[in-house]
Formats: C-alpha cells, structure tokens, sequence
C-alpha cells in the first residue's frame, strides 16, 4: 500500500492545505507527503513502537494510541480530513471506529483490502482462502481480523449514514472505476457524514 | 553563578544574593543555538551527565540519556544542568545564609514555585548570553519546569520535551507528598525545620518519606518480580514485628538510610510543595488548551505505561491541549514495567524517540 501511485492517488483526495488525522499512520510517508505536496498540517496515531520511531525521524507529528480505545481525544469536526489507509481491517471494533472516523472528520478517506477481487473469489471457489501480494497472510496468522469487500463497505457506509463522496478501486497503484468489487485488490472510499 | 538583582517569587517575597549550580556538557556553537537545558526533578541536581575524575559512582543522574552519542548528543548539543533554588546539591537553599538576617534559611526559606525556578533558570541563560533554546527537557517535575518554560518564555525554546509528567498532580499525588512531609515535621529532630542549629538531622522523618516516595515509583509488578515475598534470610518466619523479615522491607529501609544521609529535610518540603502547586491552568479556570495557548514550541511528550504516580492519562491531557491549540506534537507512550523509575532506566523505544527527535531538531538547526 506504501507504493507511489497509490499514495498519491489517495493524496489526491485530500484537499491542499486540510487538517489532517491518520490513523495508523505507519511509518508517516503519506503524512509527510501531504505535508509537502499539499500543504498539509496533521498528525498520525500509530500503536506500534517502531512506526512512532520512524515517524520521529521523519519530522511527522504522532501519537501512540490505540485505535480499539477510539478517539476520544479529539473532537467533533476537528479535522478536515481523518484517513485509515490500511487500518480499518486491523480493527476490533471497525464500526465505531468507522462513525468516529467521521464524527472527527470533516470528511473521512478508508483503505482497505477488497476481498471480492477476482483472484481472491478464485481461491475461495478452489476451496482455500486466499494468499496474495495484497493479502500475504495465511488464515491463521492474518492481522486482518475484518474480511470485507467493495460491495460490503457500501453496506456499512449506508447503514451509519454516511454519504460517499468518492468510491474506486486500486490495482497495481491505477484507479479502478469499472467494476471495482471485481477488479480492484484495494478499495477507495471517501465519506463524510450524512 | 551569582546573582546580586533579587529574583521576585510568586509568594510576593523575592531571594536576593543567591547562587545557582550548573554544569554544560559540549560546545556552544557560534550562533547559540544548540544549547539544551536539563530540568531536574525532585532528587537530582545540576549533574546530569558524566563522572567526576576520581570519583568512581558520580555518574550523573541521567547519564543514559546524555552524552557524548547519547540520545541526547553533547558532541552536537551544549547541554546545561542546573541546581534548582532551594535544592540541596550546590545552589541556594534552606543550609545557607539569608543576607537579609545574617542567620541560616532553615524553614524560612521562601516558598519556591516551578515558574519560580524557571525565571531564575531563565537568568543564567541570560548569564550564559543564551537566548533561545533548541530544547528544554525534563522528566517528572523537571517535565513540569521544561512545560513552563514554554510558557513563560515561549520565544526562547524551540522544542519542550516533557516526559513521564502532568499538567498538575492528582488528590492522591498531593496525599503521598503530604505523607512525607508529616514524617518530616514530626520527627522531633526536625525542630521546625531550624534543625541545623541544633546540629541534628531529621533522618527518621527523610527516610520515612523516601520510603514512600520509592514505593509510589515503583510498579507493584516490577516491585513483584524483583522482591516477591522473598525473606532476608532463609525461609522461616521469624514471627517478629519490628526485625527486617521480608527483602522488600529491607530494600526500603536500605533507600531511606541512604537517602537520610545526604538530602535535606527543608528541600524536601519546598520541592514537593512546588510539585503540589504547579498547575498552568489554575488561572484559565481549569483549561488546559487556554493555558497552553501560549506555547510556541514544537513537543516531544513520553510517559510509561505502569507509571501510575504520572499516568500515561496525564500526558494524554497535555497532548489534547496541544493539538486544540494545534501545536506539533508527538507522544510515545512507552510499555514499559518500571513505573515511574522508567523515565530514568534504559530503555531502547524511549531511548530511540528521543535520539529521532534530537536528530530532527539538529536537522531544523542546519536548515
């Protein structure tokens, strides 16, 4: 998910100049890339010791918190944009985190792997869960403990009424705006509250 | 370095003639502006780094964290320790003589606030023809003066780095350093805190207070694994009431000993007294983030997971505040078992934040 094309493509969706939240921020590239590229200002929340580390180092603004307790640090609306590229699918509580996503955003901007991508039907209609480059992981050992796809999330979003602003999909860094739920390995959302 | 010009306090008074202790490690650079001062909490003082020649044990008390390719890097940075007024370990304080009576402080001693401190820290950098910090930083009530100087002097520090501290003290904070005062006061060795002219030491009164102290630094897992209820010796009860039976009694009582016989029992008072005040949003009616609002410099904030006596909450609310008023600011909130003790042990997540964060302050220095 760190590759160019799709943090840029991501980027894209974040107005110049917003107020930025990531959650899981990692190791802090797409925060710094707003912040040269767009003129943002933010911070990320990150839980593991080695992404606060590399976020230091890059000059980025993060707090070590985890997301399972919420967000209660922050306020309604004060951001103009919170993101979770890669993070809603690590989530106990997904939902909540979903509906605080957009209580503390302006807009809100979800990444996650589409499980509905064709290679993965495939695997599932060969009678295995599937192993990709975008889900590397066995069945066991998966930190992905939300399985969703495209379609699902539309699902979600509609039943926490939450308007869509922008859906597509990624593949290999290019947007996929044509059947998505098929054709996408990452899906694209961005929200705001209804 | 003396100062003759009286230094106005918050209780009204104002010390004149004093002196305070310091100590710089590395070299200011030609424009000053790599210099790092070092606030020391309650039981510290201006030596913060390195060994004295031939002084085998006079490490200085955060010597993990600074020197020479350490977090804190004095090949880069000139850092400054300083002795705080009313301290026991070189500066003025209640052992010397007031100009004004010609007699020892003792209790009378004034009254010292954490901004109290920070005026008079911010005097010998006027001493020092320093004008602006690259960084002030401490860890618990020194935590709290690095946090007031970007207060008070917020055009005079670039970054504040404020660890395993609060933006005040909890009730129950309060009752510990309550607690300890009262075995200072009432060891009847203490004579209304003019012990000195009685050539007698309150060491019942110090240690009881360090015992309790050490306790609240502690977290009971670590006291756990590291004492158990392991006896001294061997494995019987003695079924005594007042012998040392358990390691852990032992162990307290061998830190008070200590302790008793080289802090004085007037520091003890004045520092937990500054800790029981300090409380920046007093005066905006309990608002942190109004408090803060004045605070212009980029944060570094760490606390510890088990470290109950300045609980990772606490840091928590001065995060809030700061990123209300929008400030830059990062938290590691470090899981580590030592309690409050962590914030001076070695340990590589909260070692390693802070060397980024100094390595990303040397960078701005060269831009």
């Amino acid at each position: 998910m760190s590759d160019r094309l799709t943090m840029e493509s991501i980027a894209r969706l974040v107005p110049q100049g917003s107020r930025v939240l990531d959650l899981g921020c990692g190791d802090g590239a797409l925060l710094d890339h707003l912040q040269r590229e767009r003129a943002c200002y933010g911070y990320g929340i990150e839980i593991a010791d080695a992404n606060v580390l590399a976020c230091v180092k890059r000059g980025v603004n993060v707090i070590q918190l985890n997301l399972d307790e919420g967000l209660a640090m922050f306020d309604d609306g004060s951001f103009d944009v919170v993101l979770q590229i890669d993070t809603l699918q690590h989530l106990r509580n997904a939902e909540t985190m979903l509906v605080e996503t957009a209580r503390v955003g302006r807009a809100g901007i979800v990444a996650f792997p589409n499980f509905a991508h064709w290679p993965n039907r495939l695997s599932i209609a060969r009678g295995r869960m599937p192993v990709t480059k975008r889900l590397p992981y066995q069945w066991y050992d998966t930190p992905n403990i939300r399985v969703g796809t495209f379609k699902d999330f539309e699902v979600l979003a509609t039943k926490n009424r939450l308007t869509i602003l922008e859906a597509y999909g990624l593949q290999e860094g290019r947007e996929v705006r044509v059947l998505p739920n098929a054709r996408a390995g990452t899906a694209v959302f961005k929200f705001e509250r209804g | 370095m003396t100062f003759s010009d009286p230094l106005p306090l918050r209780s009204g008074a104002a010390i004149r003639g004093y002196a305070l202790a310091y100590e710089t490690y590395g070299t200011l650079n030609s424009d000053k502006s790599n210099a790092v001062l070092i606030c020391h909490a309650l039981n510290a003082s201006h030596h913060v780094a390195g060994s004295y020649a031939g002084q085998p044990g006079s490490q200085g008390w955060w010597d993990t964290m600074i020197g020479p390719g350490k977090p804190v890097d004095t090949d880069r940075f000139f850092v400054i320790g300083v002795n705080n007024l009313g301290s026991c370990f070189g500066s003025t304080g209640p052992m010397h003589v007031n100009p004004d009576t010609g007699k020892v402080y003792g209790a009378d001693f004034p009254v010292m606030t954490v901004e109290d401190w920070v005026d008079a820290q911010a005097r010998l950098l006027d001493g020092l023809g320093i004008e602006r910090l690259a960084a002030v930083m401490g860890g618990s009530l020194g935590g709290m003066q690095a946090l007031s100087w970007t207060l008070q002097y917020p055009q005079r520090v670039r970054n504040g780095v404020v660890i395993a501290s609060a933006p005040n003290l909890t009730a129950e904070n309060i009752a510990f350093n309550e607690v300890a005062r009262r075995a200072i006061v009432t060891d009847p060795d203490f004579h209304g805190g003019h012990f000195y002219e009685h050539g007698v030491v309150p060491k019942r009164g110090l240690r009881i207070a360090r015992m309790i102290g050490h306790i609240t630094y502690l977290s009971d897992d670590v006291m756990n694994e590291k004492f158990g209820r392991q006896l001294r010796e061997g494995i019987e009860l003695k079924y005594s009431t007042q012998d040392i039976e358990f390691q852990i009694e032992s162990y307290l009582r061998y830190q008070g000993d200590k302790f008793s016989e080289y802090f004085d029992a007037n520091t003890y008072l004045l520092i937990t007294r500054a800790l029981d005040y300090f409380d920046p949003a007093l005066q905006y009616e309990g608002n942190l983030a109004k408090a803060l609002a004045r605070a212009t410099a980029r944060f570094l904030l760490v606390s510890f997971t088990t470290d109950w006596r300045f609980a990772p909450r606490r840091s928590r609310e001065l995060v809030k505040a700061l990123l209300d008023n929008r400030r830059d600011v990062s938290y590691a909130e470090i899981d580590a078992p030592h309690g409050h003790d962590a914030f001076l042990l070695e340990d590589p997540r909260y070692l390693g934040a802070v060397r980024s964060y100094f390595e990303r302050i040397e960078k701005e220095m060269a831009a």
